[in-house]
């Protein structure tokens, strides 16, 4: 077998699809931990500092650049079996099979994907733009100046309630893409069987609402005004 | 269960030849028995339809009996029709009331061209077999059965999997037509016995790069194959499918 293969074949293509999944996965740990600082009532003081670390130091600026090959791989390889797997059934059938058999979400992956790139476009011109090229305000935190990433979040966030709906909803966008994706990425990997089933499926379903949760708390807490 | 007779409309998809567009055709069928099969109810449709002087509808058909995975029919929206676990020849007429319409499609998909009416060509999956669904041995005469000591749990499995038919309802149903539950059943059960464990890396490699070239699409995970199965083949063998093909594909020597 040629190495391409790998890259090539169908089974190939889903290794990759399942491996930069479990990645972003793992990103996405990383991401809500350091984010839910802002819960920490201090005025930001412990979320900026966070946010600090992770622009600063050159090992998370590395990740971030494995981040960004590893979310656009799963972007156009999700596309291309997207649009391969399409294409196998020239002519459909007069009656759809429609959930017989198969959950919507788990056939909505293109479409779920879509969504969330959409989102994410949104997202990176609303934080990663300012805090790594155009720049932020400075704040003083113990005589120290911090960029005030949390200043940015709250000014978004507060008094605008399409941005703050737009982020729910590309919360609802990645709990049904994560709730098949998640155990979908084990079975494409082969690291499932009998006895780790329902450990991956357990899993799966807490991570894929507990996260989107999480974040969707963000904007609401703001736009509630329950944090400041 | 008391027998009763009923009257039913029958929406079938009626194509020339593989070049020909296709159309649905609307046919009354009247007395029907609640205790014949699907496949006795078309006879008798395809009974009057020679004696109104019209073409029969073709579909294919063997055993009769839920074995050999010829019969191939897309019944109101499901592959082999409502009940689970059971192939259209065994489906029967009492899944159905006075006055219910069915719709009776073909398998759709490219990999599975229609030949004629409600028969597709299905020698894809015979091509998958031949590049390596079977282990290169002579092997004389029947070994004793007990001559290769294998593990019960892996007996099981592995006999699970052979059960597969190799009819395409996964196919059928999958949104991306992947073949990948039939290759996945096909695989695991030589993989799973030591006669088979010579030539599993090839094998993987091979048949997936023929299921490729055939036209299947990828998978998905949504799990619609195992829904329609009708020998309840476990989508847990496309699991294994994925691990014996990496193992291969990073293992083997060439
Ligand atoms: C934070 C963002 C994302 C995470 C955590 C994520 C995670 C995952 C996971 C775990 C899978 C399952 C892989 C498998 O079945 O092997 C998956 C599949 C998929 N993802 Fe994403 N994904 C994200 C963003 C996106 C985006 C932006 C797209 C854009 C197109 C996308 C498109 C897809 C598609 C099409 C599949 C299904 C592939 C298939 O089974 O045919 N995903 N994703
Ligand atoms: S896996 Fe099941 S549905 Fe698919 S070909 Fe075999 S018996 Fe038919
Ligand atoms: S005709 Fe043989 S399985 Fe249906």
């Amino acid at each position: 077998m040629k190495w391409s293969e790998l890259f090539t074949s169908s089974v190939g293509k889903k290794w990759i699809m399942g491996l930069t999944g479990i990645f972003l996965v793992l990103f996405l740990i990383v991401h809500v931990g350091l984010n839910a600082c802002i819960f920490a009532m201090d005025g930001g003081v412990m979320f900026n500092k966070a946010a600090h670390f992770m622009g600063s130091n050159a090992v998370p600026r590395i990740l971030e650049i494995g981040l960004f090959a590893g979310i656009l791989l799963h972007i156009v390889q999700g596309w291309s079996l997207e649009l391969s797997n399409r294409a196998a059934r020239k002519k459909g059938y007069a009656i759809p099979m429609g959930n017989k058999g198969s959950k919507w979400y788990s056939r909505s992956m293109g479409l779920l994907g879509t969504l969330l790139f959409l989102f994410l476009v949104m997202h990176i011109a609303h934080f990663w733009v300012p805090s790594r090229i155009t720049g932020l305000d400075p704040v003083l935190i113990d005589g120290k100046e911090f960029h005030n990433l949390y200043g940015e979040m709250l000014q978004l966030f507060q008094g605008n309630l399409l941005v703050v709906i737009l982020y729910v909803l590309g919360c609802f966008a990645l709990a049904w893409h994560l709730l098949h994706g998640f155990q979908s990425a084990f079975r494409t990997l082969g690291l499932t069987n009998n006895r780790y089933l329902i450990l991956v499926e357990g899993a799966g379903a807490l991570f894929s609402i507990l996260v989107p949760l999480v974040f969707a708390l963000m904007p609401i807490s703001m736009y509630m005004g329950w944090i400041k | 269960m008391q027998h009763y007779n009923m009257n039913l409309t029958l929406k079938v998809w009626r194509q020339k030849n593989a070049a020909d567009k296709g159309h649905f055709e609307t046919y009354p069928v009247k007395n029907i028995s609640s205790e014949m099969s699907f496949l006795e109810m078309i006879d008798v449709l395809n009974e009057q339809l020679i004696k109104e002087g019209k073409e029969p509808i073709a579909f294919d058909h063997d055993c009769r009996e839920g074995i050999c995975g010829m019969c191939s029919m897309y019944i109101n929206g499901r592959p082999h029709g409502p009940w689970q676990h059971n192939t259209t020849c065994q489906l029967h007429m009492r899944a159905y009331q006075d006055g219910d319409t069915i719709v009776v499609e073909p398998w759709r998909a490219n990999a599975f061209p229609v030949v004629k009416d409600l028969m597709v060509d299905r020698s894809a999956f015979d091509r998958i077999i031949q590049a390596g669904g079977y282990i290169s041995v002579n092997t004389g005469n029947a070994v004793d059965a007990n001559a290769t000591p294998i593990e019960k749990d892996k007996a099981d499995d592995a006999f699970a999997a052979a059960a597969c038919i190799g009819c395409g309802a996964c196919v059928a149903a999958c949104k991306n037509s992947s073949a990948m539950l039939f290759v996945g059943a096909k695989v695991s059960h030589l993989a799973l016995l030591p006669q088979g464990s010579p030539e599993r890396k090839s094998r993987a490699v091979n048949m997936v790069a023929q299921m490729d070239k055939e036209g299947f699409g990828a998978c998905t995970n949504t799990g619609a194959c195992e829904a329609v199965c009708p020998k309840g083949i476990s989508i847990e063998n496309i699991a294994r499918l994925n691990r014996e093909y990496m193992m291969a594909g990073l293992t083997e020597d060439k």
